[in-house]
């Protein structure tokens, strides 16, 4: 393992850290009782089996969208249309998972490959404009997620509603549609697995495949990648298509696996989570799930200290904010890193016994 | 004369991926003299003045400005302290006019508003006292650059700089250009400035200078009075022995044109004419230099041969194909392999390891692939032969390759393109800023290369790696092949620099010799 490598995860041990520290203080010092309030934030979550059963639930449409971001983070492609492409791809599966009488088995499955065939279409509109004409996709993808979502909720709507259920909501998904529950007692859903081969696909895909170096390759150095003769204009499109794909395969596993109908009436946030996600995982697969992991256990504990004492859940937000603002921040712990640089290009150069046939440059 | 005004005393600076830039470095100017610094590419000069200037901090070392110590954490501190640098790249707003150039950070007021007329009165007088021609009212983007530097001094001097530091002023100038450059440099002596130059070019240094510090890999190689040492001298300072590397080779045999390019013209992006009726083959079998002061299209160019630059008028065929349509990757299937000019941009993605670096333009080939994945293992034997046969140190190929030394690096790039076995090279500064192992190792891979039946197309500052490698030669200036040599032994630097500097022209029918097909 490179120096380097091991100084990133410890620089990221030690910002997550500080940000629970902060947010122990926060708690200290908002509540008026303080002790129950961390016990039931930190140990909250794995108090019982369904509390922990949560934290798995919710950490399954982080990891889709950990892995989305990643993939396309990792061709320096700025994509944050995550959120819209999760949410077209659950409003297709429940489309399916309606209207289209489908064997048991095969139907979760259908719906869901189409929900992410629809994801990778959604985000195909950005990467084109970017490849075509420069657009920058951090712009046109995130206006592209208020499109998306209120094309969804048009067809929720008008196509797929139940007009007499007393809310805005979609008809009953066919029995056929809906992810099997694995565990009992908590709602952990057959989305899992679904989730932890998106993960091996995602890695094997970027560090094992001729099309993920070209990716990688790009992100590191696009002109580098550009003289090797990579075709930068099809990784720029590639890159974000296969995002969209597996934001829409996470939105659709979602929506089957934990839903009997449509519910939701915006689009949730799941592109901003998903940069969490990334930014915490180091943009590598492998720590995807981990990173997804963490977060959900937060929110849960969160959710669970809010519902059984003064400490509103939004605190996690705080943490969420310097979670990101440090591990982004360059800068920070810089000069440990650089005194560890420094000391070891001195020890090579004495190691060579002063000698002057160095290159300086 | 004698009195010390400013040392630097055992400076050591490392950049953040790891390069050692100035190690126990010394330097110190006494008061109204112009001091050289002179050294290779990436021998430190410029980092060393970075520091003075206090663009770079160093990790070691002390700073004392007439004996007293101070740290200069930012330019600014550093103009307060009376120093100003002229750079390389000019540091002005186009769109603006010189005199608002000048002002610019230090505008003089009336009532809210700026003091244009003040600007230019300002600019006017500043230039008269100095002797320095320019405009005040004319746009900076308008102007030639020679005027440009001279705009550059005059912002130094009206901050007030008693210490002028110019980094490699005549790279860009022309040669009466360089001569006003000279006059106007003794001047300021004159005045009781002082003057810290920059450059390797050393018969500039002997004209003008007083005293050389010299360095090497980031060291200081001694300070000399500029009467007691040779230009021999100083090239064998700076290089660490006799500049001159002889290349062992045998007299070239040439056989069919692998490139031909044909009445090719090219404007850039801002409308300039940079490449005009350029006409020349390289052959199988030879090493066909290009000669001339760099900006002259060089560039350009190489660009279009490899493919980076797109919309070209003329001819570019390699092995008889028309590549005006092609991507680079078909240029790269022509069998063409291309060594960069700047290595660190094109010839390398610097975060990645070594065996990702050397197999960037063969990783999608089917002997390196299963049917969905890559093949490890063959692509590691590959790097490892590749380390192994190029010698290129490292603790292993999963190092990352911005960890490495320039000339190491360099040797990345050089394993990645030879290895391929291409039948046309395009080698850009194929040594520039590498240590002299890495150099004759690279020249004489590029000699085997062309024995093997390679045809070699050869971009080089460097004049002596020009005349000791290339078979044949061309000379390009404005944009033109004014002088073609079939044989390149046969000329001298001077006739060589004549060419260059566009002093001399050899007729067309001299110059169409150079096209073969």
């Amino acid at each position: 393992m490179r120096k380097e490598g091991v100084f990133e995860i410890v620089r990221t041990l030690i910002v997550i850290l500080l940000a629970l520290l902060l947010a122990f203080l926060i708690v200290v010092g908002v509540s008026k009782e303080p002790v129950l309030a961390l016990n039931k934030f930190f140990l909250g979550p794995v108090s019982s089996p369904r509390y922990f059963g949560n934290v798995i639930e919710a950490a399954i449409p982080l990891t889709f969208a950990g892995l989305a971001i990643c993939v396309m983070f990792q061709a320096k492609q700025f994509n944050l249309g995550v959120t819209g492409s999760f949410f077209i791809g659950a409003v297709v599966a429940a489309a399916i998972a309606i209207k289209v009488p489908l064997p048991a088995g095969i139907h979760p499955l259908v719906a869901i490959l189409v929900g992410g065939i629809v994801g990778g279409a959604a985000n195909f509109i950005p990467a084109i404009l970017k490849a075509k004409w420069n657009a920058s996709e951090l712009v046109s993808s995130l206006m592209l997620n208020y499109v998306m979502t209120f094309l969804g909720l048009y067809i929720i709507n008008f196509v797929l509603r139940d007009v007499y259920a007393g809310a805005m909501v979609s008809l009953k998904f066919l029995p056929t549609a809906t992810l099997p529950k694995i565990i009992p007692k908590t709602r952990i859903h057959l989305g899992l697995f679904i989730a932890i081969f998106m993960v091996a696909f995602t890695y094997f895909f970027l560090y094992r495949t001729k099309w993920g170096y070209a990716l990688r390759t790009t992100g590191l150095n696009s002109s580098f990648a550009k003289y090797s003769g990579v075709n930068i204009n099809s990784v720029i499109i590639y890159s974000q298509v296969i995002g969209g794909i597996i934001s829409g395969i996470g939105g659709a596993t979602e929506l089957l696996g934990m839903y009997s109908r449509f519910e939701w009436q915006a689009a949730p946030a799941y592109g901003f989570d998903g940069v969490i996600v990334a930014i915490l995982a180091r943009n590598n697969p492998l720590y995807i799930p981990l990173a997804s992991f963490f977060l959900a256990y937060l929110r849960i504990g969160a959710d669970i200290m809010s519902r059984a004492t003064d400490v509103p859940s939004e605190v996690i937000a705080v943490i969420q904010g310097i979670i990101i603002l440090l591990i982004g921040a360059e800068r920070f712990l810089a000069k440990w890193r650089h005194k560890i640089v420094v000391k070891s290009a001195t020890e090579s150069l004495e190691a060579k016994g002063g000698k002057q046939n160095e290159s300086a440059i | 004369m004698s009195e010390e005004i400013l040392s630097m005393k055992g400076i050591t600076k490392v950049y953040p991926n790891g390069v050692v830039a100035n190690k126990d470095m010394d330097f110190s100017l006494r008061k109204g003299e112009i001091h050289a610094l002179a050294g290779e590419n990436g021998a430190g000069k410029s980092t060393l003045m970075k520091i003075l200037f206090g663009m770079e901090q160093p990790e070691e070392g002390d700073i004392y400005i007439n004996g007293q110590k101070v740290i200069i954490p930012s330019p600014s501190a550093a103009i307060k302290y009376g120093i100003g640098m002229v750079h390389q790249h000019f540091m002005l707003v186009p769109s603006l006019t010189v005199a608002e150039n000048m002002v610019l950070g230090i505008e003089p007021k009336k009532r809210a508003f700026i003091d244009f007329e003040k600007a230019v009165s300002i600019t006017e007088e500043l230039s008269e006292k100095y002797n320095l021609n320019v405009d005040p009212r004319a746009k900076v983007e308008d102007l030639p650059v020679g005027k440009k530097q001279k705009t550059e001094i005059l912002k130094a001097l009206l901050r007030g700089a008693d210490i002028l530091i110019l980094d490699e002023p005549t790279a860009v100038l022309t040669p009466q250009e360089t001569k006003e450059l000279f006059s106007e440099l003794i001047r300021f002596k004159e005045m009781g400035h002082t003057i810290i130059f920059i450059s390797h070019k050393l018969k500039e240094v002997k004209q003008i200078c007083d005293r050389i510090t010299i360095m090497r890999n980031g060291r200081s190689m001694g300070v000399h009075n500029i009467a007691d040492v040779s230009e021999e001298d100083i090239s064998r300072l700076m290089v660490g022995r006799d500049v001159i590397l002889k290349v062992d080779k045998q007299k070239s045999k040439p056989k069919d044109a692998v490139l031909n390019v044909n009445n090719l013209n090219y404007v850039n992006e801002l409308g300039k004419k940079v490449i005009s009726d350029v006409k020349f083959s390289v052959r199988k079998g030879e090493i066909l230099g290009i000669a001339g002061v760099e900006g002259n299209g060089q560039r350009e160019l190489i660009e279009i041969i490899t493919g980076l630059r797109k919309y070209h008028m003329g001819k570019v065929m390699i092995n008889g194909k028309d590549i005006k349509n092609l991507s680079i990757k078909d240029i790269r299937n022509l069998n063409t392999s291309h060594i960069p000019e700047d290595r660190m941009i094109y010839g390398v993605a610097g975060e990645g390891s070594i065996s990702e670096n050397l197999i960037s333009d063969r990783y999608d080939k089917p002997e390196f692939n299963g049917k969905l994945f890559l093949n490890k293992a063959k692509l590691k034997d590959l790097s490892n032969k590749l380390v192994s046969e190029y010698k290129i140190k490292c603790s292993s190929a999963d190092q990352s390759v911005g960890m490495l030394s320039g000339g190491n690096i360099q040797k990345v790039v050089v394993a990645r393109e030879f290895s391929s076995e291409p039948e046309l090279l395009v080698a850009d500064q194929p040594t520039r800023g590498i240590d002299v192992g890495a150099t004759e190792f690279i020249r004489n891979r590029i000699v085997e290369m062309r024995d093997k039946g390679a045809a070699v197309l050869l971009v080089s500052a460097d004049l002596n790696e020009v005349m000791e490698l290339s078979d044949s030669l061309i000379v390009m200036y404005g944009g033109e092949i004014v002088a073609y040599f079939e044989d390149a032994s046969k000329i001298t630097e001077n006739e060589l620099g004549k060419y260059m500097l566009g002093i001399k022209k050899q007729s067309q029918e001299e110059v169409r010799r150079a096209f073969y097909a």
